[in-house]
């Protein structure tokens, strides 16, 4: 099967170990991984910020720049979310609006695309530790997937996984929320870390890095020895050739 | 009250709502349990989302159809003796209630919960009538005692004040000497009210839903007050916003079903009743009865891109579960109206001058969203607000600039390859131990609450990964 990574334009700048992660669990699954190299970002912090011209260049990009791929997979479901949105948006545009339904269609959240589309669940990782995870609003809400995270990561030998208290409360990064109203954020971020806190947990596990990049900032900030981890790092917890090519890339919060 | 309750800017709103310890308590308390509750009021109605379409269907067709079965509420009020009233502005529908009062030489007033009054600002007026007003609903009655503390939230309006709070209300403002159980609070709260029932001139309530066919208003209450407002006195004013109504007993079926379930996650509250102009040969009930129609900017609404808002039921299950609200609490969005669909309405009731900053207040998570009942996407309504507020310019020169800038360099990998690369260098400048340390208001929101390490060096990117690789496969 011929998987287009779509590595999202945090990972591009922050995290090059939750790309390498992702195209080494996909790869392992007998996919055959292409990556365009025209691609930059979904055009969320724009759009959301209400800068909608602005977006849709940065939407455009992304519809040339996957028109050829079977599949676009991603680590975020935020990001694929957006992807989502596209046909909205272009609603009514006569040259875009087909090209945003196409690319809808064939798009997944990286977890989403193991399950509902390779039919796989245990993917062979094993972990040791205990972990809890953080469900991303827009990979739940907006995506509407609530499932493949945690049928995955049930399957991932020596995990422990621990509930997290209001879990459908969102941990206040909202992408430029998290910067425009900074105040309320942290009041929100500062809840999330409470409750992950209180699990005991020494893992955070989610399926979007905007997230984990704003509770592992601000848990590292409080000094608590919570490491963080894209589900996709998780789930490739096991490969020997990936530990070594790995190598040299601290997780995500140092 | 008006539609604004603090002119303060909205930053200052905020740190004091963040900073108020009790209040922050007494919701994020609230939102819990009302959470749990709601989920099982709607899980026992069977497959609630299709109850949800239901709802957002009859919302729909209504709106679609306004003019229609207004008329037709006018026509059988009319035929049953009593009066209907279109008000275009909030100034004609209190203006017309204090006609009523004035003309009956009414002095005193007993009131239930009702957000439009407050809106039309109908209290502010009565009183400078001359009138004795009372609010007779719980929550109300505790503010109104406290001075006209304004209302937190559309259903449960003094959520922000726990029962000690309240007890030195009632003990400071008439002389409540009781311990501070809800219990014995709101038996105290009784006793006073009972009496203001008994003497009122007129009555004035809101109206959850007008049914069309019938000529008769539907009010959703728990606490009974509503019921004696409407009943005891001589005159019943019934006061509502031009889109709450139902074509028929079926429809308000549904949308009281959603209404409480969504509110207080209760199958039904304990007063479902419905009122209208006494029927001949009836011996109970007022002699007067007359429903303010109050469009004050809902027509401009109408047909817009924000219509959907109108679909709005006023349940307050968005606000119970937003995150944002949670922590700023009520008083914060400095309107009536809070939370999201506060952060929706307000500013198309008040405008951007006031109220452009409540649209950003929202991560949005579509907490709301998925938890309306009319299905109103109110995410997506605070994104449309988001752009014609970037349209209109309100938005700061160096926001405008870098978004314009972030749009190029985002839509261009040539341009944001370059960043990439500089991306770490330039980082450095502003980093230490391999953390961002200063810089501009934006990364500063940032850094001032949380770590940020620096951008991934050029060469260890996942690009770079991805070329050596490419190159070594080849090999």
């Amino acid at each position: 099967m011929k998987v287009s990574i779509f590595s999202t334009c945090v990972v591009d700048l922050m995290t090059p170990n939750v790309g390498i992660a992702m195209v080494q669990v996909l790869e392992r699954l007998g996919c055959e991984i292409d990556f365009p190299a025209s691609q930059v970002c979904c055009g969320q912090p724009a759009y959301n910020s209400g800068y909608l011209e602005d977006s849709k260049l940065a939407m455009k990009n992304m519809m040339l720049a996957f028109e050829h791929s079977d599949y676009v997979v991603g680590p975020s479901g935020s990001c694929i979310a957006m992807f989502h949105e596209y046909p909205k948006i272009f609603k009514g545009d006569p040259q875009w609006e087909l090209k945003a339904v196409a690319l809808k269609e064939k798009s997944y959240e990286f977890t989403q695309f193991i399950v509902r589309v390779l039919g796989i669940t245990d993917v062979g990782a094993s972990l040791e530790g205990t972990a809890t995870y953080h469900r991303s609003c827009h990979m739940t809400r907006l995506l509407g997937e609530r499932e493949t995270p945690f049928q995955l990561l049930e399957q991932v030998q020596g995990l422990q996984m621990e509930p997290l208290k209001n879990s459908d409360n969102c941990c206040g990064f909202g992408g430029t929320f998290s910067v425009k109203m900074p105040e309320i954020s942290e009041q929100m971020v500062d809840e999330k870390c409470g409750c992950v806190a209180e699990t005991g947990a020494d893992i955070l596990i989610s399926a979007d890095m905007g997230c984990l990049l704003n509770i592992g900032g601000r848990l590292s900030r409080k000094g608590e020895p919570v490491k963080i981890m894209h589900i996709a790092e998780v789930l490739n917890h096991y490969n020997p050739a990936a530990t070594k090519e790995e190598a040299g890339h601290e997780p995500a919060n140092g | 009250m008006s539609l604004q309750t603090d002119k303060r800017e909205f930053n200052e709103r905020t740190t004091d709502g963040i900073g108020n310890p009790f209040m922050r308590n007494a919701v994020s308390s609230a939102q819990d349990s009302l959470k749990t509750r709601r989920l099982s009021a709607a899980t026992t109605l069977g497959d609630w989302e299709q109850w949800r379409t239901l709802g957002q269907q009859i919302r729909q067709h209504t709106l679609k159809h306004l003019d229609y079965y207004l008329g037709q509420l006018a026509d059988n009020i009319e035929k049953k003796g009593g009066h209907i009233y279109f008000a275009k502005t909030k100034e004609e529908a209190s203006g017309y209630i204090r006609d009523i009062i004035v003309q009956k030489n009414a002095k005193k007033i007993v009131k239930s919960k009702s957000m439009v009054t407050e809106e039309i600002e109908m209290n502010h007026v009565l009183m400078e009538a001359g009138c004795e007003l009372t609010e007779t609903d719980l929550g109300e009655y505790i503010l109104q005692m406290d001075d006209w503390d304004p209302p937190s939230h559309i259903v449960a309006p003094a959520l922000h004040k726990d029962r000690t709070q309240i007890q030195s209300v009632f003990t400071e403002k008439l002389g409540y000497t009781g311990d501070e159980s809800p219990e014995n609070l709101a038996r105290f709260a009784r006793t006073v009210l009972r009496q203001k029932f008994l003497e009122a001139d007129v009555g004035i309530t809101g109206c959850n839903f007008a049914v069309a066919n019938l000529g008769a208003i539907n009010l959703v209450t728990n606490e009974g007050n509503g019921d004696l407002t409407a009943a005891i006195p001589k005159t019943h004013i019934a006061v509502m916003g031009m889109e709450r109504i139902v074509p028929t007993l079926e429809e308000m079926e549904v949308l009281d079903n959603l209404l409480c379930r969504s509110a207080v996650g209760q199958k039904l509250t304990s007063y479902i009743s419905v009122i209208g102009p006494s029927a001949a040969g009836e011996t109970d009930g007022p002699e007067d009865f007359h429903l303010v129609v109050v469009d004050n900017g809902r027509s401009e609404i109408l047909g817009s891109e924000f219509n959907e808002a109108l679909q709005c039921i006023r349940c307050g299950a968005c606000l119970n579960v937003c995150p944002v609200y949670r922590h700023i609490g009520g008083h914060a969005y400095g309107s009536i109206y809070p939370g999201p669909i506060g952060a929706v309405i307000t500013p198309l009731l008040g405008g951007y001058d006031d109220y452009k900053e409540l649209p950003f207040a929202s991560s949005l998570c579509a907490a709301c969203t998925d938890v309306c009942p009319v299905k109103i996407p109110l995410h997506e309504q605070l994104i449309l607000h988001r752009q014609n507020i970037v349209k209109e310019k309100r938005t700061g020169a160096a926001e405008r600039l870098q978004m314009k800038t972030a749009g190029r360099l985002l839509a261009s990998q040539a341009l944001f390859g370059k960043a990439l690369r500089l991306a770490n260098p330039a980082s450095r400048l502003i980093s230490r131990h391999g953390r961002i340390v200063r810089g501009p208001q934006l990364v500063r929101g940032w850094i001032n609450a949380r770590d940020l390490s620096q951008p991934v060096r050029q060469q260890d990117s996942f690009r770079a990964w991805l070329d050596k690789r490419k190159g070594g496969s080849g090999q």
